[in-house]
């Protein structure tokens, strides 16, 4: 369903020989994964290598009265316990706040919890030992005494003024509020002809990587260098960190990131746990292993969403939308997340709402509250389903007042393909966009007049089908904006070093790191392309700080369009360096030659003049040969962050079809389509499977998954038999159309393509499943749509 | 009950004599052990298949069976099924249809497949997809994964008419 791209211009120059922009080719190093060859930090070993397994607190919120590791000491390959307080000797606590999100206030955390605990899962101690079993069994025999305090656990009484204040120091338990009133929303109101609101509400969910997390830290006292192997998704922000609390140069801390087991934002966080295992290593002189068990991953991995929103949207008889207004609540646990923090999301819930439209008057309120759970923190499309399904419901409910099709209601105020460049009542700014382009390709795909004919048909037979539509936009390719300005030293540039190797093949060097998106794959491609080498013959090395150039990595969909365009600028340079020593070589002229399946050929006929072999042979061991004065450089390193625009927005729209058995509550997905806009595709397929496996995830949000805690804090369901993830049985078959509108930012025009998925795929859901019991007159504003939500919604129960 | 057993079985085709622990299950005596880091530990309760092996023809979570349970068996792993090039045609396909992407649930993912393109010559989608719903993907979403078993069943059958 992949349609050739629009803007035929801006690739022209990279349609060559072996151009593989825009094609579908096999990703790298697959087979390495496909036989278990891999290296997951999971699998890394090393010589004395100990093993830490944190003892964490049973309760949401208590003190720590003390804590006899005596006992656990003794035990058979235990070498050490290690309290708070002991590892504060090595490491300095951190505070997760941004200077730009103003007023965003937290409280110092520890890397192993000192005198009182925050969350169910915080830990309290750290036993090391020869292994993770003999660890496991001493940590059951730490003795703490806990005397229990009162959890602070709904997020809708956490500002009341009888609620306990978690941390003193700060006052209250309000952690960011930012307020927006754009245009005249009051008056807008006054004018509409049908208002409707509605309160959503969003489950706490988190990310279950496949591969819990896991740390090899290895401290080398001798070199006084530390070396880290982490599946994260920002190693140099991983050595920043951690040479900053351990009180070290950032030049003695290596970051190596291998094979990563899944990450979506779950791995692009510095967790407590994390910190402690890099300081165990300098405080016992070894290198020491973390592997998180399931249950720990439930309580710790960082959990999303959680909110509850109040939305109203304005809305004349002709389906204009005059205006949108909504409160936002959600609740992040004890601390905000270092160093991103947990008001992120909060402050894109508040700059995406009515993202896709062209509506002016808007006014938000988002208010962010400490709590005792998990702690809180960005995961996949950060903010991004919360605003999409509250805007995308809101439009619906809207459309059904005053009896218009979803379509045309979306149609009549999605803002123009021709409005471009543009801004958004938040002050997001637009470059280029297409909604309409991508519902127009939408309605074709799936037949949408056909599919509510069969609809109309099968409501006869008692079969409840539905049809939910979803627009959205995507943050991508985000610049300093995001992090950089609010004082975090995340990267948000990123570098590519590429070289000739002594046999005419390609080495290239990036900062952009690889979790199975295909950040190599699209790296060789660019790389391949603009040399005119063959993809084989290109080797791609990513996620080690003393190996690539420093950037910020893969994440926020940013990887194919920054890193993306730093390998095509690096190649570009290279190419231009070939060509001037093959010159030299050959007496001819830059001007008059090409590389053209790794052999430098005549520009005009394509003619083999010298192969890149040979060059690379006398440019490395015979440059005495060369024509004086002529040094080679056949290395070249660019970075590249994008100046212009703070982001680079995507845009698409969803589609879900879906059968809700009214009796049991069950929804059956049935098909799900997908349109959306990244730019230039680098490589089609692997578009695609970003998107799938988004809406997939997003699927999960919509139906099944939800962190499940009781009015103490605890959370119920911490296993993966009991928190319900999608499965291949009940997941549709997922059409994924494209339309093409290159960023001007850069040569190669991508934009990002993770996130999209997530970002629209339970507004599609939500919209479906109230479409479907229309005939009921039943709404349902909140996610997870289990059969209990749904057949209470039907008060069948 | 606790002190250490001798086992001897064979895995991917060569004999293994070890002491063993009876607490030690087989997906850590793998890993541990052997150093078949191929076999991979998701969740450590049987629920999320990336542990999956076969022992004497049959597919196991490793996680769920231990290693003293494993006496005179036949266990083969991912590396023994690339290595004999059993599955090579499959993993050809998953490479083709990009069928994974970080790769942790790819090896159990390619035994319980092909323990399905063993039994059946003709799955459809449909059974397809009932037959790997006990394996987690979080990252494709599945469908590359359903697609890549597909070709590969109806290329096995193209194969032997």
């Amino acid at each position: 369903m992949t349609s050739s791209p629009a803007n035929k211009q801006a690739l022209s120059e990279l349609d060559r020989p072996n151009s593989y922009i825009g094609k579908v080719v096999p990703r790298p190093n697959l087979d390495r994964l496909m036989q278990g060859r891999g290296l997951y930090v999971s699998d890394v070993e090393l010589p004395r290598m100990a093993h830490v397994v944190f003892v964490r607190s049973p309760h949401a919120h208590a003190r720590i009265v003390g804590i006899d590791a005596s006992a656990a000491k003794r035990m058979p390959g235990v070498i050490a316990v290690v309290t708070g307080e002991e590892l504060a000797a090595v490491i300095t606590p951190w505070v997760g706040v941004l200077s730009h999100l103003k007023g965003l206030k937290s409280a110092p955390q520890s890397a192993i919890a000192i005198d009182r605990v925050c969350w169910q899962g915080e830990a309290v101690a750290a036993v090391v030992a020869a292994s993770r079993a003999a660890a496991e069994d001493a940590a059951e025999a730490v003795e703490v005494q806990f005397q229990e305090l009162e959890a602070v656990t709904d997020m809708r009484s956490a500002l009341d003024p009888r609620t306990p204040v978690i941390h003193p120091a700060l006052g209250d338990n309000l952690a960011f509020e930012r307020n927006l009133d754009a245009g005249a929303v009051d008056a807008a109101f006054v004018s509409s002809d049908e208002i409707v609101e509605a309160e959503f509400v969003f489950a706490r969910h988190t990310g279950v990587t496949l591969e819990p997390r896991a740390v090899v830290a290895d401290w080398n006292a001798a070199e006084a260098r530390l070396t880290i192997y982490q599946g994260t998704q920002a190693p140099h922000m991983v050595q920043n960190l951690a040479a900053l609390h351990l009180g070290l140069e950032e030049s003695q801390v290596r970051v190596i990131c291998k094979d990563v087991g899944g990450s979506f934002g779950i791995k692009v966080h510095i967790y407590a746990d994390e910190m402690a295992t890099y300081a165990l290593s300098k405080l016992l002189r070894r290198p020491i292993k973390f592997v998180a068990d399931r249950v720990e991953s439930f309580n710790t991995d960082i959990h999303a969403r959680d909110h509850r929103c109040k939305g109203r949207i304005g809305v004349k008889r002709d389906g204009t939308i005059l205006a949108f207004e909504i409160d936002d609540l959600t609740g992040i646990g004890p601390y905000s997340m270092y160093p991103r923090t947990s008001a992120i999301e909060a402050n894109q819930v508040v700059n995406l709402i009515g993202g896709p439209y062209a509506t002016k008057n808007y006014r938000a309120r988002a208010r962010v509250v400490f709590q005792n759970k998990n702690v809180m923190c960005q995961y996949r499309a950060v903010g991004h389903p919360i605003a999409c399904s509250i805007t995308e419901e809101l439009v619906d409910l809207a459309a059904a007042k005053i009896g218009m099709d979803p379509v045309e209601i979306r149609r009549r105020n999605l803002i123009a393909d021709d409005a471009y460049p543009c801004a958004s009542p938040s002050g997001l700014r637009f470059e280029l966009l297409s909604h309409h382009a991508a519902m127009n390709k939408l309605m074709t795909m799936m037949d949408y007049d056909a599919l509510r004919a069969e609809q109309a048909a099968l409501r006869k037979k008692n079969i409840h089908r539905g049809i939910g539509i979803a627009s959205f936009i995507e943050v991508t390719n985000p610049s300093a904006a995001f992090y950089g300005v609010g004082g975090a030293k995340i990267s948000s540039q990123d570098g590519v070093a590429v070289r000739l190797d002594a046999q005419g093949a390609v080495i290239c060097q990036t900062s952009i790191t690889e979790q199975g998106q295909g950040s190599e794959s699209l790296t060789a491609q660019i790389v391949g392309s603009v040399l005119g080498v063959s993809m084989g013959r290109v080797r791609v090395i990513l996620g080690d700080t003393d190996q690539t150039p420093y950037g910020g990595g893969t994440w926020a969909s940013r990887g194919a369009g920054i890193g993306g365009e730093a390998a095509l600028q690096a190649a570009k340079v290279l190419r231009k360096n070939i060509l001037d020593v093959a010159a030299a070589i050959l007496q001819s002229s830059p001007s008059e030659l090409d590389i053209a399946n790794n052999a430098v050929v005549n520009a005009t006929d394509g003619a083999p003049r010298i192969e890149l072999r040979e060059l690379a042979r006398i440019v490395y061991f015979r440059p005495d040969t060369l024509p004086p004065g002529i040094q080679a450089e056949l290395m070249a390193t660019r970075h590249f962050v994008p100046r212009e625009y703070p982001f680079a927005f995507t845009n698409g729209v969803q589609a879900s079809w879906l059968e809700v058995d009214t009796d049991t509550g069950f929804v059956k997905l049935l098909k799900h389509w997908v349109v959306e806009d990244c730019g230039t595709l680098i490589n089609p397929q692997l578009v695609d499977e970003q998107i799938r496996g988004g809406v997939v995830q997003g699927l999960g949000a919509a139906l099944f998954e939800k962190c499940i805690y009781d009015e103490r804090g605890q959370l119920t369901n911490a296993n993966m038999a009991d928190y319900l993830v999608p499965m291949s049985g009940e997941m549709p078959d997922i059409d994924v159309g494209h339309v093409v509108s290159p960023t001007a930012e850069s040569e190669l025009g991508a934009k990002g393509a993770g996130e999209a998925g997530t970002a629209g795929a339970a507004a599609a859901v939500s919209n479906a499943v109230n479409d479907a019991l229309k005939p009921f007159g039943a709404i349902i504003t909140e996610i997870p749509l289990t059969p209990q939500v749904i057949l209470t919604a039907l008060k069948r129960i | 009950m606790t002190a250490p057993h001798f086992i001897s079985l064979h895995v991917n085709g060569e004999r293994v004599d070890a002491q063993v622990l009876p607490r030690l299950n087989l997906a850590d005596f793998l890993r541990e052990h052997l150093k078949l880091t191929g076999t991979h530990v998701g969740c450590e309760h049987g629920v999320c298949g990336a542990c999956t092996v076969r022992v004497n023809g049959e597919i196991v979570r490793s996680c769920l069976m231990l290693a003293v349970q494993t006496q005179g068996a036949s266990v083969e792993t991912i590396e023994g099924l690339s290595d004999t090039g059993e599955i090579a045609d499959l993993q050809a396909a998953f490479r083709d249809r990009n069928a994974l992407q970080c790769g942790f649930c790819t090896p159990g993912m390619l035994i319980a497949a092909q323990d399905l393109l063993k039994q059946e010559a003709e799955p459809d989608r449909e059974r397809i997809r009932e037959h790997l719903a006990g394996n987690y993907c979080r990252c494709t979403g599945y469908q590359a994964i359903i697609d890549a078993v597909e070709i590969t069943a109806q290329a096995r059958r193209g194969q032997k008419p």
